[in-house]
């Protein structure tokens, strides 16, 4: 398990700089010049903007700015926007506040998730069964914003309960509305997967066995059928978590969150390629240890597989 | 095997005078898209305290969910549409989901059929063994663990208490199936319900287990329900036999009375199936001609059978077309960190197989009977030693002669269901070869996957049909066909007659000593079954831990072995020594 876990993490060395060196060079190909943009209609003097591209190693080969960046980056400086703000500070600002409103996401759609599907894979067939499946087809089908304008309508303008947009702090009950708007599609995709697989265990030869070693219903179904109905979940939960952070956009748009996504986005507008980069790396990571999780997950839950090799 | 002994019933005084178990005109039925489809029809009978009944019959005959029907534990849709099933004069029939559970394990133990499945995965073995012994309150708390264990050593497994915290993929499906016997047993239940206990196991497994299982009920007086496809199990371990077909009862009463005077068409038919019957047969048809054509024709004997036996002594070829050498095979199994344990599958073989010939190659699982097949179909390379195919090297082919090699040696595998893939139709799957190996055109291609159907005895319209649509039987003879395709000299049969029935065994045993005869093809037979290698091979190879312990005729090893091993291989047949009927 160890050293399962040693060599993932030595493989995320080539997929960090595969990633960064990608992300790098398309910031790099996008057409426009990021300098000459910043300045709007009216140019500045030609030696302001030579000063500023040698102050940004724009002049420079993309191998080498690449290079120079990554030397920075190791270093902790993270280069600055062209705005000049640290993009350390647009961090530390943005990724707290995605990562709440992705946890919380992720944390709504996996339990009551699995508590549909559980339900619904329990009564297959019957009422309750029937319309989760019809709402998570709803779900799945209709985009996430149109969710987030109707829960918006609803529950911000016309009920009231919560706010229409997040403050800029973003704390934990304002991000709740936002959350679900965000967790909805993959509520619908755990309550079916879950669904199939607790129809699929309730007619294994195992589940047979431990009704006829005279169980009650309930163990069986708790020790026996969610257990082993829950791997193929948690495999979908590590990479939603990944796709909860990047495709926070969507969401944060709606309810006006300075999140991850806007940030990327505008600094990909700019062609800020240290701001862009920056961004993805800490993603890749996530991504990567998220996946990590997972697999390690996996062995708790199915002792079948051992990382051996 | 354990000294201590809890709560011995001795109930034997009364076992005689009320039945335990009655079942009174049972009927199952499954509902279906076109309405409820019968399984058991009008199924009867009584077990008493302390007896042993078996209920043998092909698979479909509604043996299973008679078993199950009376735990009610049937499969998806089934339900009990008719009839009483009275245990202990309650009937089980009107019981609440909440009194069954009481039931279950407590009064009446189950013993599934395929120890593969039957345990959960993500649990370790003392988990669910002590699960069932909890729920059951014979036992709680450190008592409860104490019980385990000594459940698992009195099922056989004598390193229980190390064993405890391992998990069922770390168990062979001997010891699986000895910790589901204990499960069934852990309560000290009055009746155990069998299915097919034993039937994925070896020979001498299989005694041990049933010895088990015997001194065990006969310890405590429990009474046993087989359900069983082996008429000589039956014969050998119950007191009572119920034969059925089609759902319904077609004979019953004391087991060996029936099996040596079966008074039923189907009884009949089953027991000359039966393969120890069958080989004695074809014994004497080949020490007395005259009177061996006689028996013959009367009953439903396989005849190319024995026209082959008759035939077999001027068969003799001249030529070695396989020939192995001395080949071993060594595994290296990774343990901790970078340390590797050995293991040496397969030690230092030698054996020559003649063209046109059978050999068998008989062992208990982990044998290396099946890595032998492996190293022979050059889907594992050999370590050490030598393989020749028709005097050439085999050992170091690539490539294009790789290809060719293959073309002339085909495998069967033992498993119909796994080695067909559902995808894809039965034309398609046996035009595979040909198309991997480009020959012909479409239309030659469809006129050979006719000939091949037409020689495996299945009609033509099967090509459009699907796996999942056919039975046991039929996959398997689609598998011949497959292996068939590109007309090769060598069939390596892994095991490809174990999964099925009787009857359907018989008739692809027929099936491949008839395309042996036609096609002068050579097989090499991998076995657990030693009833079977008498009924087709020429020479018999025993193996033993990688070794061949014993090479000979099968007359010679059937007759007169010499090796202690394979003597005690002959000797846990069950029912090996039993006079069958006509």
């Amino acid at each position: 398990m160890i050293w399962y876990t040693g060599k993932r993490l030595l493989q995320m060395i080539p997929v960090f700089f595969g990633a960064t060196l990608l992300i790098y060079f398309m910031v790099f190909s996008l057409p426009g010049d990021p300098i000459a943009a910043l300045y709007g209609d009216r140019p500045p003097a030609p030696g302001v903007i030579d000063q500023i591209r040698a102050q940004y190693n724009l002049d420079k080969p993309f191998i080498v700015q690449y290079f120079i960046y990554i030397g920075n980056f190791f270093q902790g400086d993270l280069g600055t926007t062209y705005s000049g703000r640290p993009v350390s500070d647009v961090m530390a600002k943005a990724f707290p506040i995605t990562a709440r409103l992705a946890l919380l996401a992720l944390a709504i759609e996996a339990f009551f998730g699995i508590l549909v599907g559980l339900i619904a894979g329990l009564r297959k067939g019957k009422l309750f069964d029937t319309s989760a499946l019809v709402v998570s087809l709803l779900l799945i089908s209709v985009p996430t914003f149109v969710i987030g304008f109707v829960l918006q309508y609803v529950f911000a303008v016309k009920l009231g309960w919560a706010r229409t947009t997040v403050s800029s702090e973003a704390p934990l009950n304002e991000l709740l509305l936002p959350a679900l708007v965000l967790a909805s599609v993959s509520f619908a995709y755990i309550v079916r997967l879950t669904r199939a697989s607790v129809s699929d265990n309730l007619n294994a030869d195992f589940v047979r066995t431990a009704t006829a070693k005279g169980l009650s219903r309930r163990r069986v179904v708790g020790v026996h059928v969610l257990r082993n109905s829950l791997v193929p979940v948690v495999t979908f939960l590590g990479v939603d978590l990944g796709s909860l952070m990047v495709g926070a956009i969507v969401t944060e748009g709606i309810f006006n969150i300075n999140g991850v996504g806007g940030t990327v986005y505008k600094a990909i507008k700019l062609g800020e390629g240290p701001t862009v980069v920056s961004f993805i790396a800490v993603m890749v990571v996530i991504f990567v240890l998220a996946n990590l999780l997972v697999d390690l997950l996996y062995a708790a839950l199915d002792p079948r597989i051992r990382y051996a090799k | 095997m354990s000294q201590t002994v809890i709560e011995p019933v001795s109930e034997s005084s009364d076992a005689s005078t009320e039945p335990l178990l009655q079942i009174r005109d049972l009927e199952v039925g499954f509902q279906t898209q076109h309405g409820v489809v019968p399984a058991v029809r009008g199924v009867s009978l009584t077990l008493y305290a302390g007896q042993t009944l078996a209920i043998v019959g092909e698979s479909g005959s509604g043996k299973t969910t008679t078993a199950q029907a009376i735990i009610k534990l049937l499969a998806g849709t089934g339900t009990i549409t008719a009839g009483q099933i009275l245990f202990e004069g309650r009937d089980l029939a009107g019981l609440s989901d909440k009194q069954m559970q009481d039931v279950r394990g407590r009064l009446i133990g189950y013993v599934p059929q395929d120890p593969m499945s039957n345990l959960n995965p993500v649990w370790n073995i003392g988990f669910q063994v002590e699960e069932a012994i909890k729920a059951n309150n014979v036992a709680q708390g450190k008592a409860a663990r104490q019980r385990t264990i000594q459940v698992l050593q009195e099922a056989g497994l004598s390193d229980a208490e190390d064993r405890l915290k391992q998990f069922p993929h770390q168990f062979s499906g001997g010891m699986r199936q000895r910790v589901l016997i204990g499960i069934g047993l852990s309560a000290r239940p009055k009746l155990l319900i069998a299915d097919e206990p034993t039937s994925a196991l070896d020979v001498t497994v299989q005694r041990q287990i049933l010895d088990h299982l015997g001194t065990l009920t006969r310890d405590y007086g429990t009474s046993v329900l087989f359900i069983t496809h082996d008429l000589g199990l039956a014969a050998e371990r119950a007191e009572q036999l119920v034969v059925m077909y089609k759902g319904k009862v077609v004979e019953s009463g004391p087991s060996q009375e029936i099996l040596a005077n079966p008074q039923h068409p189907y009884t009949q038919r089953l027991v000359a199936a039966a393969p120890s019957l069958a080989s004695r047969r074809i014994q004497s048809a080949k020490n007395d001609d005259a009177a061996g054509a006689e028996i013959f024709s009367g009953g439903s004997l396989d005849t190319t059978l024995v026209a082959r036996a008759a035939e077999r002594e001027p068969a003799a070829a001249t030529q070695d077309l396989i020939k192995v050498q001395n080949i071993s095979k060594l595994y290296r199994i990774r343990t901790k960190g970078l340390k590797y344990n050995e293991l040496l599958a397969v030690n230092d073989v030698s054996f020559a197989i003649k063209k046109g010939t059978t050999t068998a190659l008989v062992g208990e699982s982990g044998s290396g009977k099946s890595t032998v097949a492996k190293l022979i179909l050059q889907l594992e390379s050999i370590t050490s030693g030598q393989i020749e195919f028709d005097g050439q090297d085999v050992a170091g082919l690539k490539g294009a002669a790789l290809l060719k090699f293959r073309r002339r040696v085909q495998p069967v595998f033992q498993d119909p269901y796994g080695s067909l893939d559902p995808q894809y139709n039965v034309g398609n799957t046996i035009a595979e070869p040909l198309l991997a190996h480009k020959i012909g055109t479409s239309a030659d291609r469809q006129a050979r996957v006719r000939e091949l159907l037409d020689q495996v005895s299945l009609p033509w319209a099967t090509r459009y049909r699907y796996p999942s649509e056919l039975s046991g039987g039929q996959r398997q003879r689609i598998a011949v066909a497959r292996a068939l395709a590109l007309k090769p000299d060598v069939l390596v049969l892994d095991e490809a007659v174990s999964a099925l029935d009787v009857l359907v065994q018989g008739q692809i045993l027929n099936l491949l000593t008839e395309l042996q005869t036609d096609l002068g093809l050579t097989y090499l037979f991998i076995t657990h079954d030693l009833a079977v290698v008498r009924l087709v091979a020429d020479n018999v190879c025993v193996m033993q831990q990688g070794r061949i312990v014993e090479t000979a005729s099968t007359d010679e090893v059937f007759d007169s072995p010499r090796e202690a091993y394979t003597q005690e291989l002959l000797a846990a047949i069950p029912g090996g020594n039993f006079q069958f009927g006509r």
